[in-house]
């Protein structure tokens, strides 16, 4: 018999029925009486100075409430303190197409979206920059003034160890370039708010958002608006994968909206403008050398990473660091050097998507590391097998590790797929790879450096036998909610469906950081299991002295408190509680959660990479490659996931399987890109999602290493997953066709190219991939196409510029 | 614009409504009736989050008017359960994790009591094709099937 009630088991989400029937209320469900709807005025221009708005004629329209622009709202924000490069709504200049720059209040959508055809602005276009290079390179275009190097918006060094001796000692030494295109979220639901303004001066917003106390900050900052009168209540959110995670121009517009016109006003972004909120996976330019041992074993390892940020800074000062951080967790390097740099371009701001920077960086590793794997004539499990980070170890920049469960990740794909078999035997066009990769649960340091809780949490526990949990997480659909309840439910010896989830409120739950960085099964866990183990202690500090038991002889479980040598001796759960409410009064504990000290380095940069416990996996994928039309068709993604202990299994291969779709659909072909500063394709028809007829078969496989650090040894599920999928697709494809692939995506065209076959000339090529940066080359022709959508924009809007 | 009346049969009951004549099932379903539980993903018919019944066949409320159903019975994920008693669909689902963020939830379930109407016993193959234009961005579909399979069997 399991030593656990409720963990392990493969029971419903308890807020699964509100899902399944309708009724869960998401932030575009909510109506208020005496409602306005708002709608986004966004920028027509990559770049360009507002020299002038005029909103009059569009106050005049009928329907039309209020209208608010930038210069409302001129107080800088955004995600990283250090780093507030943006305004709710454009101030002086925009920086991308679809760039907010004012907001409309009206009585309905009709007339909201009518009034923004009458805002006129005038701008004036400046040079636009679209590409890392030019970025890098062009001083006279500052996108923004505060660069001190052309565009430069953050450039990270680190070293550990003598990188030249490294190298020397190598008999092998690979330099290989990549490159990782951007991609979205495209979560199903739209971001989407509701702020309502009280007579008592006190500002409610449902937000769809992954971080409800970020946005509490921020609000205040904006707004002016004491915390003290501002409630964030973060709603369900439908899908977020990283891409709620910002505070955004929509939120601060309700808001101010609602302030000025008394009324509840909401905003529901449309499908077009989700691309532009964007956030997403950043395109980056790699540089990998590694050294190795004619055995394998690596001398040096030096990571260049050239980051596409797009027009302001969102996460972008963590995610340059996590292109390196996490290179180190994985296999033995004892030397390492990294040099990152995110520069700024006009385009929507990239940000954090599940995997958050380290995806890119991983697909550059673990597609080097099959290339020196064949030069050395190892099996690439095998060879990865040998070189393995060891569990309880520091990295050489640093990082402690504490369970590492890669190895049995390796072993339990090779298994599952009969990989030894296949390597041999699979003819031309079909091929099989692996990958493996490690991400964090929750990081180490908050993003507000002080010394409080990461996370918070509050049990009540009532007369009737009730559990109530107060968390501020925000429930993603990650089954954070579900997660609470059954941490609860297990410590205090009830059912996940005794316990009311309150989450995602700021003023009745207290603050957990969001849900971002795969950190809330361990912090928020950790929490509630904290708050729960003061509460039990009541509770068995009532039944010892009724039952005449040693409080170290008694268990609880299944809504009982009972005798662990004699489990007919007890009380119902009830029973006890409502004797140790007698005796204590209310029966309410808190419990906090904050990482430990000593997880990682003292150098500057050091704060971007430690975690508690670090998540390990390992996929295998099986492809097959039409050599006729290069259709790329992945059979079957299989996927080992060292989770430390699956607090609810089913959860877990969700998020195994959910992980492996997201990375199937980045590598086979999403990509956001543009022309001209214009989104090519945003839209869900045009920007191609993984439909049920393309997605492959998934293979979840949960690896359990029970760690120390997570609440009854849990680690992270929810986004490593992703990243061993992606190059073991490409690995596969090598497999396959004899042809690397240091580029995303691989589409038919590719491979074509690749085969010789997309043109007559027959020029056959084994690899596809970037040779360097490149040169600075101003694409004229995306910039008369720029200048021409600007014009045609300046007309359909009336601008006095014409 | 000047509302119109519009009758319409849902979930077995009859219901009159003054709505914008351009306004969608979609839009007259959240707005006008309160049944929020069938979502808008893009309104563009490219996601199928807001996909209902009509007459027992897969529509794209977003893309049609009431107008043009007439009195057809429209089912909505709110007239799933009968009554107090889930549909089996509704109860695999949960049981299986078939809903994580549960946005493509109320189509997908729809879409799939389309499928179990037709085909009592379904094969992954009809499955697959039967959820086609339902996105799904968080499960990978795997446990949607799962839950399909358990539902034709109870």
């Amino acid at each position: 018999m399991s030593e656990f009630s409720v963990l392990g088991r493969r029971l419903p989400k308890v807020n699964a029925w509100a899902h399944l029937t309708g009724t869960a209320l998401y932030a575009d469900d909510i109506r208020l009486p005496r409602m306005l709807y708002g709608r986004l005025l966004r920028s027509t221009h990559p770049h360009a100075r507002i020299k002038r708005i005029d909103v009059s004629r569009a106050l005049a329209h009928p329907g039309v409430v209020a209208i608010v622009t930038g210069a409302d709202m001129p107080e800088k924000m955004g995600i990283m303190p250090s780093t507030q490069d943006e305004t709710a709504l454009a101030v002086d200049k925009v920086r991308y197409i679809g760039e907010p720059v004012a907001a409309v209040a009206a009585l309905d959508e009709d007339a909201a979206f009518e009034a923004l055809s009458l805002i006129g602005v005038e701008y004036e276009p400046l040079e636009p920059i679209f590409t890392i290079e030019e970025a890098l390179e062009r001083e006279d275009v500052k996108i923004h003034d505060e660069s001190r190097r052309a565009n430069v918006f953050k450039e990270v060094h680190l070293a550990f160890g003598d990188l030249d001796a490294g190298f020397a000692a190598a008999d092998l030494i690979r330099d290989d370039w990549s490159f990782f295109e951007g991609n979205t979220h495209a979560p199903i639901e739209a971001h989407s708010c509701v702020a309502s303004f009280g007579g008592d001066g006190k500002l409610t917003l449902w937000t769809a958002t992954q971080v409800p106390h970020y946005v509490h900050r921020e609000l205040e900052k904006v707004l002016g608006l004491p915390r003290s009168r501002i409630r964030v209540i973060a709603t369900p959110n439908g899908g977020a994968f990283g891409g709620k995670s910002d505070p955004f121009g929509h939120e601060f517009s309700a808001a101010l909206l609602s302030m000025r016109t008394k009324r509840p006003v909401k905003f529901t972004l449309d499908r077009e403008e989700v691309f532009y909120a964007h956030r997403g996976r950043h395109p980056v330019k790699m540089r990998l050398r590694t050294g190795v041992k004619k055995d394998g074993e690596i001398t040096a390892v030096h990571f260049q990473s050239y980051l596409d940020g797009g027009a302001y800074a969102s996460y972008g000062i963590a995610t340059t660091y996590y292109t390196g951080a996490l290179m180190t967790v994985t296999y033995r390097i004892p030397v390492y050097k990294f040099d990152g740099v995110r520069v700024y371009t006009n385009k929507p701001p990239c940000g954090p998507k599940r995997g958050h920077g380290t995806t890119q960086p991983r697909y550059a590793f673990e597609c080097q590391l099959d290339k020196i794997a064949t030069e050395l004539g190892l099996d690439p499990i095998e060879y990865r097998l040998r070189v393995l980070q060891p569990a309880n170890s520091r990295t050489v920049n640093d990082l402690r590790i504490t369970t590492m469960g890669l190895g049995d990740c390796l072993k339990a794909v090779r298994k599952a797929t009969a990989w030894d078999a296949k390597r041999e035997s699979l003819p031309k066009g079909k091929g099989i790879g692996v990958a493996g990769s490690a991400y964090i649960s929750g990081a180490g340091l908050p993003i507000y450096w002080n010394p409080m809780p990461h996370s918070g949490a509050e049990i009540r526990i009532d007369r009737g036998g009730g559990v109530t949990v107060m968390c501020g997480t925000a429930e993603i659909g990650q089954g954070s909610d579900n997660m609470l309840a059954t941490v609860a439910a297990e410590t205090l010896g009830v059912l996940p469906e005794d316990v009311h989830v309150v989450s995602g409120d700021t003023s009745l739950a207290p603050v957990d950081l969001g849900s971002y960085s795969s950190r809330v099964t361990m912090m928020a866990g950790n929490a509630v299991k904290d708050a729960g183990l003061k509460l039990r202690a009541l509770l068995f500090e009532a039944a010892s002295e009724k039952l005449g038991v040693p409080v170290e002889h008694l268990a609880t479980a299944y809504r009982r408190v009972y005798d662990l040598r004699d489990p007919e001796k007890h009380l119902t759960f009830i029973e006890a509680a409502n004797l140790a409410e007698g005796r204590h009064g209310t029966l309410v504990a808190a419990g906090s959660y904050k990482p430990p000290a000593g997880i990682g380095g003292n150098y500057k940069g050091a704060g971007v990479g430690p975690t508690p416990a670090y998540s390990y996996q390992a996929s295998v994928a099986e492809v097959t490659v039409d050599l006729d039309t290069g259709t790329l068709t992945v059979d079957k993604i299989t996927t080992a996931h060292d989770c430390g202990r699956a607090l609810n299994p089913a959860n877990v291969e969700g998020q195994i399987e959910g992980s492996a779709y997201m990375g199937y659909g980045e590598i086979i072909a999403e990509e956001q890109i543009f022309r001209g500063g214009l989104h090519k394709k945003p839209s869900l028809l045009d920007y191609k999602l993984p439909t049920s007829l393309d997605t492959p078969e998934l293979v979840a496989i949960v690896v359990e290493t029970n760690d120390s650090e997570g609440p009854f040894g849990a680690k992270e599920a929810g986004e490593g997953p992703l990243n061993s999928v992606i190059p073991a697709i490409a690995n596969a494809v090598y497999d396959a066709i004899g042809v690397r692939f240091d580029e995303t995506p691989i589409t038919a065209e590719k491979i074509l190219d690749a085969l010789g076959k997309r043109d007559n000339r027959g020029v056959t090529k084994d690899r596809i991939g970037p040779d360097g940066l490149g040169e600075a080359k101003i694409d004229r022709a995306t910039r008369r196409l720029a200048a021409s959508t600007d014009a045609r924009e300046r007309k359909k809007t009336g601008s006095p510029a014409d | 614009m000047t509302k119109a009346l519009t009758t319409l049969r849902v979930n077995g009951e009859t219901h009159t409504v003054a709505a914008e004549p351009h306004h969608t099932l979609l839009e007259v379903l959240r707005e006008e009736l309160g049944l929020t539980g069938t979502k808008h993903g893009c309104e563009l018919g490219e996601c199928g989050a807001c996909t209902v019944l009509v007459d027992g066949k897969q529509v794209l409320s977003c893309l049609v008017l009431p107008q043009q159903i007439g009195m057809l019975e429209v089912t909505t994920v709110e007239g799933l359960a009968k009554g107090p008693e889930l549909h089996a669909l509704q109860t695999a689902f949960a049981e299986e994790g078939a809903a994580q963020c549960g946005y493509c939830t109320p189509g997908m379930l729809l879409s799939a009591k389309a499928l179990l109407d037709a085909h009592p016993r379904p094969t992954r193959e009809q499955m697959a094709d039967a959820i086609s234009g339902n996105l799904c961005r968080c499960t990978g579909y795997t446990s949607i099937y799962e839950a399909i399979e358990k539902a034709s069997r109870a």
